[in-house]
Parts: C-alpha cells; structure tokens; sequence
C-alpha cells in the first residue's frame, strides 16, 4: 500500500471538523468571560474600577497584593473564617451526606427486607421534593430546639441526600453480584465485614460522585444557612459575600472601596472548587453518568 | 410417628426463616442511619410546616386554627401566583434552551475529539464548580452600568449597552445566568451518556446509507432519551424553586426585583422579615406539592421512555 493511499484512508476517520471547534471556541470564551472578568478586576483598587478603564482588561497598576491584604483584614479578617466555615460545613455535611448514602444504596440494593419496596418507592419521591421548600419549616423546627444560629443547623439538613442514594442503589445493584457476597458468606465472613472489605472497594467510583456531588451542593449552598444563621462569624463564604454586597449596593458612595474586596473575594471563593474539579476529573467524569445510564 | 417425621422439617423452617430474619435486620441496619435523617429532616418538617400551615397568629386574637385559609389565601394571593407565574414562564423559556445548549454542545464533542474539543468540555462544565450566588454576582458585575463591558462593548458600534439588570430585561439577565451555571452540568451528563452508545450502531447505519444527521436524530437522542428525562426532571426541580440569583441580584438591580419576585423569595419574606411563620410555611408547602404534582406528573408522562422511575 502506498503512502498517498494510506492518507486518503486515514482522512475521513479523523476529520477536524474546523467548523465545529470555532464554534466550540466561542462558546469557551462565552463560559469563561465572568471568570475573566473576576480575574481582571480583582487586580484593580477602586480608583481603577470606577475610573472609566477597559472592563475587561488591566489598569495600568496591578492590586492584587493590596486588595488581599484589605480582603484577608477587613473586619477583622473575617473572610478568611467564612472560607473555613464553608470548608467545614461542605466537608463534614459531605462525608456524612456521603457515608449515609452508601450504606443506604448497599442496604436497597442488596437485601431483601420487609418494607424495602415501600421505602424505596418514598425515596424516589422525596427526591422530588424541592430541598428549599424544606428551609423554612425546618427553621421552625430546628428553633424549637435552639439549635438554628449553631453550625448543626447547617450541618444536620445538608446529610439528606436522597439522590445520593439513589445513585449508590444503582451502582451497587450492577457493580457487585450477589454470587461474590455468597462466596464470602460461605467462607464465614460476617455481613459487615462483607460490606466493607468486598463490595465497598468495588463502589469506589460512585463513592466519589456522590462526595463530590454533595461537597458542591454543601459548598454552594446559599438559602439553607442564610435562613439559619444570624451569628456573621458562622457565615460560609457565600453568605459572607451576599451580605457584604448588600452592603456595598446599598450606600453606593460609601461602598466602593469594599466592591475591590467582594470581586477579589468572588475569585478567591471559587479557586478551591475549581482545582478540586480539575484534579478530580478522571472520577467525576464517568460517576456523573450513574444515574442516567440503563 | 408423626412428632418424630415433622420435627427436622420444622427445624429447617424455623432456621430458614431465622437467617431471613437475620438478613432482614441486617438490611434494615444499613438503611436505619439514613433513614433517621430522613425522617428527621424530611418527613418532620414538612409535617411540621403542614401543621404550622393550618394556623393564623393574629396581632389581635392570638393564634387560630384556620384549617386551609392560609392555602386559599396563598391561591388568591397576587403575589404567591405572580411567583408562581414567573418561575412557570422562566421554566417554559429556560428548560429547552438549556437542553437545547447542552445537546447541542454534548454532541459535538461526541464527534469532534480533538484536544481542544476536551478542553472545551471541561471549560463548558467549569460554571458548575461556582456557587449560584458567585455565579450571580459575576453576572451582575458584567450587566452593570458602573463596571461591565456591556456599555463599552456596544459602544464600538454606537450603540447603547442593553441593561439586564433592568426591569424590562431581568428576565433575560437571570435566563442567561442559570443557562451559564448549569447547561455544563447537563452537558456532561448527556455526554457520558453519548459515550456509553455501541458505536458499532454508527457503523451499521453508515453502511446502510445514513448520514450524520440521520444519524443523530434517528440513534444518538432516542438512545439517550432516559438521560435526557433525568436532565429535564434536574432543571424543572431547580427552576421551580428559584432563589438564590435573583435573591443576589435584587441589590445591584435596585427595583427590578422584587421581595416577591419568586415562590420561594416570598416565602422567605413572609418567614424572616415579617415573621409570619404560618404563611410562610403554607406557601413552603404548597410550593413543595405544586414542584411534586408537576414533576410526577412529568414523570408518569415519559414513564415509557425514562428509566428513573420504571
């Protein structure tokens, strides 16, 4: 065979479509303009925000050093708490969200018990149920108790996650058979000791999903400790930030200098997810299709 | 005789239905965690809300029990039904032009598989990383007068900037926003999806003459049709319970936006500013059973062609 006829049989396996990957590029710079935005005006004190400069482009001086030192100061340096505090609400309200949801989705999918089909039945229909919808009666609820205004009352809502188990009832039900859990009961392995030196190893890919999945959904959340928290120092980040703008919108003269702070403050809240995205993608990528998948 | 005959098989019954006994706990004891939370977080509140519901505390005559006046007050309440009307119109907007971004760009990288095409993707799907309220600020510092591009931008042309923080325009403002959070997440999915379709299918369909447009409409959507429900069944519930953009928004579009601009705002109005813990439960509730009756109904509707619910 020679090369020119080697070429023409390779050529229309890989076309490029050129077409398709311009579009494709302005659709990238559509996706990624707020974040440019952020990155651009981060760097600007208030003189260069308001000063009539280019929107999208550099002042003339680069404040990112000022405006985190005025970020990471300002009220005492209580940015730096709000980020804490959502890495704590997202972690441990993830993990618990997450262990739940495991051992859940194994017990569905794995056991036969009385009142199974029924309970699985309510299951899918509370994944129907708006999550905000529960905010305000949980509230009530929650100050009957007095535990709103505490970070329980953040904690304790974000471990429901019906679609987490869902997603893991699906998994296990194809991922492991039902033959290899025999095996390892014949062998006299007790049913807890089965759950997790066999089949949780096997669930590893859903497991991470769903992690990540609630951590977003955790880290993200805005209506659930705006409801519950009046105390500023239980604040997440994107609470903290809500209000800080508020603030700012609301005297428009006074507010300028914070504006520097809540654009640099926006561009350093999303940096964490956005790694954990980036570093994450060999798992996320096929987990996010669990649930779509028949 | 007959004492001496049974008593093996008895004894056989009795210990089948011990382990099934055993086994039945041991799976009650995986779901029992979850289940706690469930009927903490879940079924309490809103038995809790649909009790508060029933009630009207009144400056004079303290509290009472109404049965359902504050649900028909909600159901005649321009406000609750103004909510419930816009997030309904945003819905009919917003839901087939996500879907329409996200099957649209999930195909193409379903063909085109260059570098650039998976950078692409994963660039597309970065919004989702972004909490609704940075995603929302982000926009409005882009929408605003004081600090976008927009006015500048426009501007080359002579033009005047368009303002979508402005009463006309806010609802474009908040559809271009949700659009840009969440037609990733969609996307990724209906990827996934696409990726997991025999492509010895193409070849088949090649061979007998199809083109890639034939292609696409007569294999790739009808194979991924269950993902593309579950995507619809995500956005509807999203929708239906819209918050946090416009709750951000309200300060920098000073006046397009109002405390009653969404079900749920109200009701968080009703809750917090005014403390009116019984309205606000009754709209909570019933914007819960409106969401369920419409998504169930959804459901039971593509039933046939869905896999989340058969």
């Amino acid at each position: 065979m020679t090369a020119s006829a080697l070429r023409t049989q390779r050529r229309p396996r890989r076309p490029r479509y050129i077409a398709l990957q311009v579009l494709l590029g302005f659709l990238v710079v559509y996706f990624l303009v707020p974040f440019w935005w952020v990155i651009v005006n981060g760097s600007k004190s208030a003189a260069g925000l308001f000063g009539g400069g280019s929107a999208l482009w550099f002042a003339d001086t680069i404040n990112y050093l000022s405006n985190f030192g005025e970020l990471f100061t300002y009220q005492d340096g209580i940015y730096a708490r709000w980020l804490l505090n959502s890495a704590m609400y997202a972690f441990v309200g993830g993990i618990g969200a997450t262990v739940l949801a495991v051992a859940a989705g194994y017990g569905f999918a794995k056991y036969q018990f009385g009142g199974r089909r029924a309970s699985f039945a309510i299951l899918l229909g509370s994944v129907m149920v708006p999550t905000t919808a529960l905010v305000i009666p949980t509230f009530i609820l929650f100050s009957q108790f007095g535990i709103t205004n505490t970070i329980w009352a953040v904690i304790l809502p974000t471990l429901l996650n019906p679609f987490g188990v869902y997603l893991m009832h699906v998994y296990t039900r194809d991922a492991v058979p039902d033959e290899l859990l025999d095996a390892a009961r014949v062998d006299g392995a007790g049913e807890f000791r089965i759950f997790y030196q066999v089949a949780l190893p096997m669930l590893r890919p859903a497991i991470v999903t769903v992690l990540l999945l609630s951590v977003v959904s955790s880290w993200n959340n805005y209506f659930l400790p705006l409801a519950m928290l009046s105390d500023n120092r239980l604040y997440p980040v994107t609470v903290g930030i809500g209000l800080w703008q508020g603030i700012a919108s609301a005297n428009n003269s006074g507010g300028t200098s914070l504006w520097s702070i809540i654009i640099l403050g926006s561009l350093v809240s999303v940096i964490p997810l956005v790694i954990a995205f980036l570093s994450l993608q060999r798992y996320w990528q096929g987990g996010l299709s669990i649930g779509s998948l028949k | 005789m007959t004492t001496q005959l049974a008593r093996p098989i008895v004894d056989r019954h009795t210990s089948a239905r011990r382990a099934a006994r055993r086994r039945s706990i041991t799976g009650w004891s995986f779901v029992a965690p979850f289940a706690i939370v469930f009927i903490a977080m879940l079924v309490a509140p809103l038995l809790y809300a649909l009790y508060l519901s029933l009630f009207q505390t009144k400056m004079i005559g303290g509290t009472q029990f109404v049965l359902l006046g504050n649900y028909f007050k909600a159901f005649t309440d321009p406000s609750f039904l103004d909510g419930i009307w816009f997030v309904a119109r945003f819905s009919l907007v917003l839901i087939p032009l996500q879907m329409a971004v996200s099957l649209g760009v999930a195909l193409i990288l379903d063909l085109v598989t260059t570098k650039f095409a998976r950078f692409s993707r994963l660039m597309i799907f970065l919004p989702y990383a972004i909490p609704a309220v940075i995603g929302a600020l982000m926009w409005g510092f882009l929408y605003s007068k004081s600090f976008g591009p927009l006015a500048e931008l426009f501007g080359v042309f002579g033009l005047a900037g368009p303002d979508f923080l402005s009463r006309d325009l806010i609802f474009f403002g908040l559809l271009n926003i949700v659009t840009w959070q969440w037609a990733g997440y969609y996307m990724i999915i209906l990827f996934a999806a696409l990726q997991g379709v025999d492509p010895t299918l193409y070849e088949a369909a090649r061979i007998d003459g199809a083109n890639q447009w034939q292609i696409v409409w007569r294999i790739k959507i009808p194979l991924i049709a269950p993902a593309l429900v579950l995507i619809l069944v995500f956005a509807l519930i999203g929708t239906l319970q819209f918050f946090n953009e416009p709750q951000i928004l309200r300060y920098l579009a000073a006046g397009s936006i109002s405390a009653d601009f969404t079900p749920n705002m109200y009701a968080y109005q009703q809750a917090f500013a005014l403390a009116n813990y019984n309205y606000g439960s009754a709209i909570s509730f019933a914007l819960g059973a409106v969401v369920f009756v419409f998504v169930y109904l959804f459901m039971f509707i593509t039933r046939k062609r869905g896999s989340f619910l058969s």
